[in-house]
């Protein structure tokens, strides 16, 4: 851990995390490669799900899921990851927090199966319902300023908007908004959803916005190990730059070296 | 009495439980439970009887983004 991270943790109701990068588990091509992912990244957290027992999923799952979760030692941010409706978020909440343990939620309540765009209508309800059950919740939700808003009147203390579509790997593709957003709330702001490369990780930090949630642009790498590492120190670089002060953008050149005194300046009487 | 679980039918006898449930589908640990889309807590397996044509959701930890 660096001096950075020890000295500027991101805190998220009110627990302090070393790392602001959040880390997803799903589309891995193994769990070796998951668990080298993981411990390159060093991630706040870990997302994971719930999902039928004996579905005939492929996906990584089941007891030896089960075991490399405990073994990594990473705190756990289950979703709710297929929602569509209330109901079944709060049921998949509270199961999620029996078998993981924990009272966080990634609440994800989708409204558009092709874009996988948050219900942001009904968003705010469902947060508001979860946080009085006693969830810390953590809403993915789009860049709306109004939406945001009102989710943190009802008691959430961290926003996630997406950058771009789910598994896009886009970027940022309202940068205005994103921007605007981080000017207008002042709780944290993790951007969740549509990172592809760690250029766009990087940006958004330095926008001051606090972490990043990520997923397949690691698990879909051609080395996921690589970019994990590639990530990290992103994240960590656009961070040092907002708290730094980067400098602002101009139209037009200036000189980065002196001008009085230079050389054969003028010597030809003009 | 036939229930669903996990989207299969099943064949239970009359007054079985969540518990006699989870026992006849084989569930194994790490697993929650939701009958009828409402979570059933652990501690209520066995006092939760079950009634023709409950759906039982049965789900384990997964990776998820």
């Amino acid at each position: 851990m660096s001096n950075l991270h020890a000295a500027d943790p991101l805190i998220l109701y009110g627990t302090s995390f070393p790392s602001r990068l959040l880390l997803g588990t799903a589309r891995y091509p193994s769990p070796k490669v998951l668990e080298s992912a993981v411990r390159a990244a060093e991630p706040a957290m870990l997302t994971v799900s719930l999902r039928r027992q004996a579905a005939g999923h492929n996906e990584i799952g089941g007891q030896a899921f089960w075991d490399l979760l405990g073994e990594l030692k990473v705190p756990f941010l289950p979703n709710t990851a297929g929602c569509h409706s209330m109901d079944e978020v709060y049921t998949t909440a509270m199961m999620a927090r029996e078998v993981f343990g924990t009272e966080w939620i990634k609440l994800e309540l989708i409204g558009d199966d092709y874009t996988l765009q948050p219900d942001t209508l009904g968003l705010v309800s469902a947060a508001d319902k979860l946080l009085r059950e006693g969830f810390k919740v953590l809403p993915y939700c789009t860049e709306d300023l109004v939406v945001c808003r009102r989710l943190i009147d009802v008691g959430c203390e961290a926003v996630m908007p997406w950058a771009a579509p789910i598994g896009t790997g886009k970027g940022p593709t309202n940068p205005y908004a994103l921007r605007l957003l981080r000017e207008r709330v002042q709780v944290p702001i993790l951007v969740d959803a549509g990172i592809g490369v760690p250029s766009h990780a990087c940006q958004v930090m330095e926008w001051g916005c606090d972490g990043v949630l990520l997923n397949t642009a690691v698990a879909q790498a051609r080395d996921p190990m690589a970019l994990a590492g590639a990530f990290s120190a992103a994240i960590t670089a656009g961070r040092a730059a907002y708290l730094g002060g980067a400098m602002a953008e101009r139209e037009s050149a200036e000189a980065s070296t002196p001008v009085v005194g230079t050389p054969f300046w003028h010597l030809d009487g003009g | 009495m036939q229930i669903t679980i996990n989207q299969a039918p099943f064949e239970l006898p009359e007054g079985a439980t969540v518990e006699d449930a989870l026992s006849r589908f084989g569930a194994k640990p790490p697993f929650a439970v939701a009958l009828n889309l409402e979570f059933v807590h652990r501690q209520r397996y066995s006092e939760t009887v079950l009634k023709a044509k409950d759906i039982l959701e049965i789900v384990q930890p997964v990776a998820g983004g």
